[in-house]
């Protein structure tokens, strides 16, 4: 897999998903500074968190007008693999690459916690490690991370099998009490048509490392590793 | 014909000695730029007139300290050619006046104190006071300073591991927010201060200055009154994506080899930021502040002197490397200008459009700064409390669910979930635990790090208070198997012309120096905030510390948690229960009085040394004892671990609520298995430590002497206090 993580002027995260893909694919992913009008040849990009232009406008909003997001929108159409973690769902929902947006959570405050995700869609290049249904523990760390689309939009994502990921408790169960964030349908991950661009809340990078209190967040890369190479 | 009216001086917080001694220095009468200059150099905030005195006791060097006290913040040696520079800082005032913005800039300048260093911030902690949970006030300025340490840290990228909150009546007018930043740098590549280079530029990097914070420094050093909300333009306002920008900026910049000196434009901006660089480079310096970038227009050279517009940095370049730099800021979009180079006159001159504006001696001005021995009477201690004479009719249980609920033991998961704790991927430790681990990154090794204080003990004797103190942090750190290295001091108290607030100053430092030296634990970095006080009402005297410990193998950590059913609880440290100024007697007994316990400093680096040999020899749960005794301590490793425990009370205890909520000093509590448990005890022994078997793990409840409560039961109140509370005020 080669592999590739954008950096933005406000991303904090770039060095944790640097980190994460590297505890699978033992070696580190190219870094591409936004103002890049170019991307490396990759079957891989991560689009990592933080806060791109210090989300003083519309979290994402100005960085998917960077150079470099009109290279990843069209490696993303040519079927190369894209993921965005926490900012970087923000940006791939402003660049238009998935549905829907992401609001303010519902009780307007930051949060930064594990919380649990039933994998619902697990036949995917990003979720074939796991199986449906099964709960995983994994981070967020976020104040926007409340998952809106229009009643039509969220039926076609249901019925095409968008869903990645939800929020649920630790027994799997799908519960408002396990809504964090106040997304629709529990949201916490969605997949674009094709399956090849995934956007997500919860930091999947922050628990790949046993030291730091889990691993649930290592089979994601490491299907990725496996699909392609 | 005089511009400068007594008014006009008494407006810029110059008392008629200061400006008597303003006029000597300068041999004739300064301008408006220049008095604001002596304004804000003296004032309390930058020149510790009050404490000098009493800082300059502190025990500062150890074999391991790289930079001590003086420069932006402490620098520690944690071996490989790696070093730990940090500090800890007041935004008290600002942070009453307008919370959000105020705790936000106080996270934003600590960070970078740290930086200009050379370190790349690594974490933050905050101590944080306020007011009765009752007053009118509390809920807005806890949400305000808890969003505002939030926005701002969470933006930056750096991980918010640990911290404090209590609550007490004293806070009511002035709450205190203490941020600490610590960083990790090459101990090779260490930066500092000191201008150098007669004709070498002057270079301006960062945001733009405006009108905000004008006078900071010299409002943080006087008293509030009823219309200190008046003054919330003297607050700044923070920009965390450009303090992100400039941390990325500053760490490239310290790459290219091009920084003589480099020093954060803070309190009182650029005047103290040139003044100092200066000064301890014994230079000149010539400035064009026409050339300082504006963020508006019809700004005036006393408006930019004093701003204390956040994000700013000043930097002394070798010759000919103001390309290479400005060519980063251009990459990352800062604003970047040369206003100025380094002279041999020994003055600072101001210039305007080629006029000099301002024209003043910089070492007199920096270096003959007031210093006061201010009068100040000692605090009395009181009578010792006699445990037998403390009425106790409340059970024990009980006190245990009261004291729990209460807000100074209640989790404050609300406040840490609101801060990224875990940005950075290195965060072994998390919230919640006697200290947080950050590991450094790419090795084995952790920075445990604490922030700690005993407001109630500091008041009722402010000597053993300070001594108790750097004890509690050297136990936090100890309690994770780590090594306490140093600490920094952020001195809050009232106003010192009052002498018994002068006592309490005088008594709090003496007993942290004497504790520190004891303890071999130097204090490396601080900063004092005085004058808090509201019409006359001081708060308890708050000698916050915050302390930075290293273990070499992260994998040996020990956590307060429970792990398994069947293990002996051992405490370590002489139980007589010691009831003066204690949470049982405030809260269970309705009294704030006694002498607080003593603290044994030989006795302390004994109990440490061992606890922390048997943490690294396997060890893996451990916890120290303090605020509500053994009682809590062990409640809180049982809702920690969702295991139960029952403590036996031994039979020659008279009195058995001071045996279990007596606050005795120098105690941790550790498990080990049941059949090793008579060995450990020995071997306790053998080092010189009491050890004392009092129960075991297991079950679902807390077991306290026969009686009884469910672990759950006891989470549901230690966890909702702070939701439930935030929550009735929306």
């Amino acid at each position: 897999m080669k592999a590739a993580v954008i950096v933005f002027p406000g991303s904090n995260c770039d060095r944790d998903m640097m980190v994460g893909i590297e505890h699978s694919l033992g070696r580190k992913p190219e870094m591409v500074w936004h103002k890049e009008t170019e991307l490396p040849d990759v079957d891989f990009i991560a689009v990592p968190g933080g806060f791109s232009y210090g989300d003083y406008l519309r979290c994402g909003a100005m960085s998917a007008h960077s150079p470099i997001m009109r290279e990843v929108v069209k490696k993303a159409n040519a079927g190369v693999r894209v993921l965005g973690v926490c900012n970087g769902f923000q940006i791939l929902t402003e660049a238009g690459l998935l549905p829907g947006v992401l609001m303010r959570n519902a009780k307007l405050k930051f949060i930064c916690k594990d919380v649990h995700l039933k994998v619902e869609n697990a036949s995917t290049d990003f979720t074939s490690k796991y199986s449906a249904g099964q709960a995983i523990r994994i981070p967020v760390a976020h104040h926007d991370g409340n998952y809106f689309a229009a009643d039509d939009v969220l039926k076609s994502i249901e019925d095409n099998n968008q869903v990645a990921f939800r929020y649920c408790d630790e027994a799997g169960n799908v519960s408002e009490e396990a809504n964090i964030n106040g997304s629709r349908n529990n949201i916490a991950g969605i997949l674009n048509e094709n399956k090849n661009v995934l956007g997500m809340m919860p930091h999947p990078e922050r628990l790949c490392d046993a030291q730091l209190g889990g691993t649930d967040g290592k089979p994601l890369f490491d299907a990725l590793v496996e699909a392609l190479s | 014909m005089s511009e400068i009216t007594p008014e006009i001086v008494a407006e810029h917080g110059l008392s008629e000695d200061e400006w008597k001694l303003c006029l000597e220095i300068m041999g004739r009468e300064p301008n408006l730029n220049e008095l604001g200059i002596f304004s804000v150099m003296w004032s309390e905030h930058c020149s510790y007139k009050s404490s000098k005195k009493w800082l300059k006791t502190l025990p500062t060097e150890a074999p391991w300290v790289i930079c001590g006290p003086g420069e932006n913040a402490g620098v520690i040696d944690i071996e490989d050619n790696q070093a730990i520079i940090f500090k800890m800082e007041s935004h008290n005032h600002p942070s009453y006046i307008e919370p959000y913005q105020g705790a936000a800039t106080g996270v934003g300048g600590i960070l970078r104190d740290v930086f200009t260093m050379g370190a790349r911030p690594i974490c933050n902690l905050n101590a944080l006071r306020f007011g009765d949970v009752d007053h009118e006030k509390t809920r807005h300025l806890v949400s305000g300073v808890v969003s505002g340490i939030s926005g701002y840290g969470n933006c930056v990228g750096v991980p918010t591991v640990a911290g404090e909150c209590e609550f007490h009546s004293s806070y009511n007018g002035n709450n205190l927010v203490n941020a600490m930043a610590v960083g990790l740098a090459d101990a090779d590549n260490i930066f500092y201060s000191a201008a150098a280079g007669v004709g070498n530029p002057v270079v301006y990097f960062g945001s733009k200055t405006g009108r905000d914070g004008i006078h900071g420094a010299t409002m943080a050093s006087a008293e509030f009154t009823e219309d200190s909300e008046e003054k919330r333009p003297t607050v700044q306002v923070g920009d965390p994506f450009t303090e992100k920008l400039v941390i990325e900026a500053t760490l490239e910049l310290m790459q290219t080899g091009s920084i003589v000196a480099i020093q954060d434009m803070g309190a009182a901006g650029l005047t103290s930021s040139s003044f100092e660089m200066a000064s301890k480079g014994g230079v000149g310096v010539e400035l064009e502040l026409d050339q300082v970038p504006m963020r508006e227009e019809g700004m005036t050279p006393y408006e930019l002197m004093l701003s204390e517009s956040q994000e700013r940095m000043l930097v002394i370049l070798k010759p000919g490397m103001e390309a290479e730099a400005k060519a980063i800021m251009d990459k990352w979009d800062l604003e970047f200008a040369v206003i100025g180079k380094l002279t041999d006159t020994g003055n600072m001159v101001l210039k305007w459009h080629g006029e000099v504006v301002g024209d003043l001696p910089i070492d007199p001005l920096a270096l003959a700064s007031p210093e006061y021995d201010r009068p100040w009477v000692k605090t009395e201690r009181p009578a010792e409390i006699d445990a037998a004479s403390v009425e106790s009719n409340v059970g024990r249980i009980d006190a245990l669910k009261t004291l729990t609920a209460h807000p100074n033991f209640a989790s404050k998961r609300w406040i840490w979930e609101q801060y990224d704790h875990m940005v950075m991927g290195d965060t072994v430790g998390r919230p919640g635990g006697d200290s947080a681990i950050v590991r450094v990154h790419e090795t084995n090794k952790g920075i445990a790090v604490t922030s700690d204080c005993s407001p109630r003990y500091c008041y009722q004797d402010p000597h053993e208070g300070g001594k108790q103190i750097v004890a509690e942090t050297y136990r936090n750190i100890t309690a994770v198997g780590a090594t306490p290295l140093a600490v920094t001091d952020n001195l809050n108290f009232g106003n010192p012309e009052r002498p018994e607030i002068m006592g309490q100053i005088v008594g709090c430092i003496e007993g942290i120096g004497e504790a520190c030296r004891a303890l071999d634990y130097p204090i490396v970095s601080g900063n004092v905030s005085l004058y808090n006080e509201t019409n006359g009402q001081g708060i308890l005297p708050t000698p916050t510390l915050g302390a930075v410990g290293l273990i070499k193998d992260i994998d040996k950590a020990a956590s307060v948690a429970f792990k398994k059913d069947g293990q002996a609880i051992i405490v370590l440290g002489e139980t007589k229960g010691w009831l003066g100024a204690s949470r049982y007697l405030e809260i269970i007994c309705g009294r704030e009085e006694g002498a607080p316990p003593l603290v044994d400093l030989e006795a302390e680096l004994k109990t440490g040394n061992f606890v922390r040999a048997e943490i690294l020899c396997g060890v893996d749960t451990c916890h120290d004892i303090s605020d509500g005794g053994i009682a809590v301590a062990v409640a809180e490793m049982a809702m920690a671990g969702n295991i139960g425990c029952s403590i036996d009370i031994p039979a020659n205890v008279e009195q058995a609520y001071a045996w279990l909520f007596g606050e005795d000093q120098g105690r941790y509590i550790v498990t080990v298995d049941a059949d090793k448990a008579d060995a450990f005890v020995v071997k306790a022994g053998e080092a010189g430590v009491t050890a004392n078997i009092i129960g075991q793990t297991g079950g679902s409840d807390v077991v306290l002497g026969g009686e009884g409560i469910g672990v759950a039961e006891l989470k549901d109140l230690h966890e909702n206090w702070m939701p439930d509370y935030m929550a009735a005020g929306e």
